[in-house]
């Protein structure tokens, strides 16, 4: 277990906790109606593309898992059970190991942290906000079709899609800075024992 | 044949399975996607499987026991703050709507009192269809307009247009209120049978005696009527019917129309006969719609004698 990961994991439940609040209790008044469905953005997805881009892949994933989980049992919830955390699972997997293996490496252990930049690039960003919106909800949908769980047909779905890609995109600006900062109060003063690592490693 | 097992000499391409040791350090096992996967798909199956009743309902409600105080406390919170969008309303949005209710309510409160006029107008125009029905004659239907001052008259709003002339029978749904006197394009004036000019021929419905139905001429003040029968030995019995007796060519009054009831008997010594004070049908201070009995097939608005009505003014 290396340095920081308990704050990790705290931060980790406390963003997740509170957009699952948000999302479920707060934004719902002010949800955009599309048809006859109210499009909130999905800030539990978005809690976990920002750990995606800030942590490590496996933790990405399990985050996923577990969030989603969380999603389909908290009270709202009356999908089949297992939707959401099939669907965050693949977000993380799939967002982490693209922004680790090829967009210039942000995540632990990476070139960025060895720089002492751990802010993800605004582009990257809004493309992986942008990704794991489109990933996390055509999974959440098409499981809900193969099931038959979900009443609506492709048609409603797509423009449901869309708008909450596009409210994904711009809460993403928001909340993904906001994770990351959560991140680096919690994994205990984490710049200077960067830079002592660093200075341990040369 | 020997496997090449040189190393490569182009540069190897940084793909995504690179087994970079530290670029790698943060993937996650192989076996445990398969096995999250694999838990995410039995949960489903299990859920869709066990529908009511499946193992995943207790868990869900023990997390709604623990997530629902939290999520109530935090809807408390922040509905100051989620409502908000609907307190933003223009000054001018908030006098406009002030103006639409205010509107609408007069509108409502318009509606509401005339709906007691409204179904009175209906009962009294059923009452003329029936009394129609029974008298067998078509009637056109006007409304008074105007009281007379110090004789028995009313005018009618309707007048030579709807082919009315003096000398017409006029009732209402309770019974005879007069005959036209005159008559202009539009009015017609109507001379009641309260006038102390006016003696209708009237009989006795039970056994069909004749006699003559007189004004007092106190109209407003007292509405009796007096009938004297042409047989001075018949004697009417309170509570008999009355009805007209008819004229030729039903002018000035058709036959068959009731009168009133008798209410009172006198006997009359100096002239060996029997008087009667009749109570009107009609309150004749309260008259509202009534009908003007016309020759049936009468163009406008007529009220034929089998009850129907056309309305083609």
């Amino acid at each position: 277990m290396r340095p920081g990961s308990t704050g990790r994991l705290v931060g980790v439940l406390v963003a997740t906790l509170v957009a699952l609040l948000l999302q479920v209790t707060v934004l719902p008044p002010l949800a955009w109606t599309v048809g006859d469905l109210g499009v909130v953005p999905d800030l539990v997805l978005l809690v976990v593309v920002a750990t995606a881009l800030a942590s490590d892949t496996r933790f990405a994933t399990l985050t996923g898992f577990f969030a989603g989980l969380l999603l389909d049992l908290a009270p709202p919830a009356d999908h089949i059970a297992g939707r959401w955390a099939l669907a965050l699972m693949a977000v993380g997997y799939v967002v982490g190991r693209l922004v680790h293996d090829n967009a210039g490496d942000l995540g632990a252990g990476s070139r960025f942290e060895r720089e002492g930049v751990r802010r993800s690039p605004l582009v990257v960003m809004v493309a992986a906000a942008a990704g794991g919106s489109f990933l996390g909800t055509s999974v959440f949908a098409l499981t809900g079709l193969f099931l038959g769980d979900s009443a609506a047909s492709v048609g409603q779905l797509l423009p449901v899609a869309l708008v909450a890609l596009v409210l994904d995109v711009i809460a993403a600006l928001v909340a993904i800075p906001t994770v990351h900062w959560l991140f680096r109060r919690l994994t205990s003063d984490p710049s200077s024992q960067r830079v002592e690592r660093m200075r341990a490693r040369a | 044949m020997a496997l090449d097992t040189r190393p490569p000499t182009t540069p190897v391409r940084r793909t995504g399975a690179s087994r970079d040791a530290e670029r790698d350090s943060g993937r996650p096992s192989r076996s445990l996607v398969v096995a999250l996967v694999l838990a995410s798909a039995a949960m489903m199956v299990v859920d869709k499987a066990g529908g009511a009743d499946s193992p995943i309902e207790p868990v869900r409600r023990v997390v709604g026991e623990v997530l629902g105080p939290v999520q109530a406390g935090v809807a408390t919170v922040t509905r100051p703050i989620t409502t908000f969008p609907a307190a933003l309303r223009t000054n001018d949005a908030l006098r406009q709507k002030v103006k639409d209710l205010t509107a609408e309510n007069e509108a409502l409160d318009a509606q509401l009192g005339k709906a007691g006029y409204d179904a009175n107008r209906v009962a009294e125009l059923k009452e003329l269809k029936a009394l129609a029905g029974d008298i067998g004659y078509a009637l056109v239907p006007a409304r008074v307009i105007a009281f007379g001052q110090g004789s028995s008259t009313v005018t009618l709003d309707a007048g030579t247009d709807s082919d009315l002339h003096p000398d017409m029978t006029v009732v209402s749904g309770k019974g005879l209120v007069g005959r036209i006197t005159s008559v202009t394009a539009h009015t017609a004036t109507v001379l009641l049978i309260v006038d102390n000019d006016s003696s209708v021929g009237g009989r006795v419905g039970d056994n069909l005696e004749l006699g003559l139905v007189r004004g007092h001429g106190t109209f407003g003040v007292d509405d009796r009527l007096e009938l004297e029968l042409a047989d001075r030995k018949v004697i009417p019995k309170v509570g008999q019917q009355i009805v007209t007796w008819g004229s030729e060519n039903g002018a000035p009054y058709v036959a068959g129309v009731p009168i009133g009831t008798v209410k009172k008997v006198y006997e009359s010594v100096r002239e060996t006969s029997y008087r009667a004070e009749i109570t009107p049908g009609v309150d004749f201070t309260a008259l509202d719609l009534v009908g003007v009995v016309v020759p049936s097939g009468t163009k406008g608005t007529v009220i034929e004698a089998d009850g129907s009505a056309r309305f083609d003014r």
